[in-house]
């Protein structure tokens, strides 16, 4: 050990931290981790570029024909959502959790970082990954299957982008009752079951009984998936697309503020 | 808020802490430390030292009382105090798959005026372990890395919670080195320790807790002082408490007996023994066993633990 230690504390010539640099160090960081762990390299990004081929052969073309449905744009549904939920939502959810249980969150607030900085920083390269993924799969099957361009871009990246926000939070939420990473791997299951097959995501809507699907529709991902069908499909009405709007920002809102109310920094005693 | 009017750079008054199942960790403490000064809070395990200090780091807000760091709220307006802290926790976090230069890199990109992370790393000799992740560092080269992390921003007020626990005898003598290169250096520092010598070799001033309050409290000289001496010794044959001379006479204040062996206490240590020693010379014989010993914190530590731990047991199980 040196004196390097005895520094005047009133010469304090110093580079101030931006909200913008804190969550940078620690996306950096994050990212790093990310590479490094296989189970969420895997997860991350293998099942969502892989899965949604096999929905392909699971409904027949007569049945989407009837529902004005084509093969393609049910593996481009699927291929967002599950994106969304695997890159985004469950990793996230593992990640949180680990790094609570590692005492990791609870040391990042004793320094600058604030409160939501650090589960927005942490979030970074997941939602990066997530936009990345949708971005190429959907590039990938308009050249490959026979997608066509979509009517209205931006109601799909509005879709898209709402997901990845309503993702982070949820996962935020769910690792407040995740005790390890490994329990994780069960409590993100309900949201994502339920999404798989009641928000459009594995099952489309259109082959659903009419009422089933009306109350599914109020189900967290549902708009979400509206929206980036609507985007392809040009056939969404401005009406339409702000109720889903709208729908998605209040569950977005709900869990923030069971996050704010619920969300634990450290292990429980 | 330039921080050379406040005095003290952290008041905290009748301070208390309850855990969410109703345990009160910290029931109404009271201490303030001056600027450029060395406090060290010691107490057994479940004191109420980590509860505290997680209150002055800005953790958490109190259930009672005030805390006051470098003369702001430090839960409040943490903006305001956390560039001018630096924190240690008793166990700290950090993802084991990440190398210790690139944890110290982050955490530099996080601190305003960070110096080098080289520099820092260097502090606490952890340079050639910069390569290596987390998780294959010993537990007193995590602390190291701790500490290192904690000094970045050339803190102004550092805490340090239990800051040499888990490494071995060099690691701590390197860190009480630093600790006081830093202390010299004008940093104030607030630290918790269950070592007693710790507290004795670096401490200003110190307080003892037990059972979330503060039991004593003063330089570590002051609370040496208020404990008695210890004289005990081994009764010779056919001699009995009453063949001593009246122990008043000698300044004993108070003794007991067991079995053979007699102990007495005294806050006139020199007093007591010779009056002790002379006797047993007139009479001609020797005392076995013969231990004197001078009050230490030791002492008023281990005897805090038991009288508070020995008379307010019903108050302890009702909570």
């Amino acid at each position: 050990m040196s004196t390097g230690a005895r520094v005047s504390t009133g010469a304090r010539v110093s580079t101030v931290t931006t909200p913008a640099g804190r969550m940078g160090a620690l996306a950096r960081a994050e990212l790093t981790l990310f590479g490094r762990s296989k189970a969420t390299l895997f997860s991350a990004l293998f099942v969502p570029l892989v899965v949604p081929i096999s929905t392909r052969s699971a409904f027949p073309e007569s049945d989407l024909d009837e529902a004005g449905l084509t093969v393609g744009l049910v593996m481009l549904n699927a291929a967002i959502g599950f994106s969304l939920l695997f890159a985004v939502y469950m990793s996230l959810t593992a990640i949180f959790t680990a790094r609570r249980e590692e005492l990791v969150l609870k040391r990042l607030r004793t320094g600058e970082l604030r409160d939501t900085e650090i589960l927005a920083g942490a979030a970074i390269p997941a939602v990066v990954t997530g936009l990345l993924q949708s971005l190429l799969l959907a590039v990938g099957l308009t050249v490959l299957v026979d997608v066509p361009a979509p009517e209205a871009v931006h109601l799909a990246v509005l879709g898209v982008l709402l997901g990845l926000v309503m993702c982070v939070v949820l996962a935020a939420f769910t690792a407040s009752y995740s005790r390890t990473v490994e329990s994780a791997q069960v409590t993100t299951l309900p949201l994502l079951f339920v999404s798989m097959f009641g928000s459009g995501i594995a099952v489309p809507m259109e082959v659903l009984p009419d009422r089933l699907a009306s109350v599914l529709a109020l189900l967290p991902l549902s708009p979400v998936m509206k929206l980036v069908q609507g985007g392809w499909s040009g056939d969404l009405s401005a009406s339409e697309a702000l109720g889903s709007m709208t729908l998605a920002l209040a569950w977005t809102l709900a869990a923030v503020f069971a996050v704010r109310r619920w969300f634990r920094w450290e292990p429980r005693h | 808020m330039d921080s050379n009017e406040h005095e003290h750079v952290i008041e905290v008054t009748d301070l208390r802490r309850v855990y969410g199942g109703g345990f009160e960790a910290v029931r109404g403490v009271s201490f303030s430390v001056a600027r450029g000064e060395l406090f060290a809070l010691l107490g057994t395990n479940g004191a109420g030292k980590t509860s505290t200090v997680e209150l002055l780091e800005g953790l958490a807000t109190p259930a009672g009382g005030r805390v006051r760091v470098l003369g702001h709220d430090p839960y409040v307006d943490r903006a305001a105090v956390r560039p001018r802290t630096g924190v240690m926790l008793q166990e700290g976090g950090f993802p084991s798959e990440l190398t210790v230069a690139e944890t110290a890199r982050m955490w530099a990109a996080c601190t305003s005026g960070a110096r080098p992370t080289e520099e820092a790393l260097g502090l606490v000799g952890l340079v050639r372990r910069a390569g290596v992740r987390v998780k294959q560092l010993s537990g007193g080269e995590r602390r190291r890395l701790d500490l290192a992390l904690a000094l970045l921003g050339n803190p102004e007020v550092l805490f340090l919670d239990e800051p040499s626990t888990g490494m071995d005898a060099e690691g701590r003598r390197d860190t009480w080195e630093l600790v006081r290169s830093l202390r010299e250096g004008g940093t104030t520092v607030l630290l918790t320790t269950h070592y007693l010598e710790e507290a004795e070799q670096l401490a200003d001033r110190l307080a003892i807790m037990h059972d979330g309050r503060i039991a004593a409290a003063g330089t570590p000289a002051e609370v040496t002082a208020s404990q008695p001496s210890r004289i005990s010794f081994e009764l010779p044959p056919g001699y009995f408490v009453g063949d001593l001379p009246p122990l008043a006479e000698l300044g004993v204040s108070g003794h007991e007996v067991d079995g053979r062996v007699v102990r007495l206490r005294t806050r006139e240590l020199q007093r007591t023994a010779t009056g002790v020693l002379m006797w047993a010379a007139r009479a001609g014989v020797e005392l076995h066993r013969l231990d004197v010993r001078a009050a230490s914190l030791e002492e008023a530590f281990l005897r805090i633990a038991r009288e508070a731990s020995g008379a307010p047991a019903t108050e302890r199980e009702r909570v």
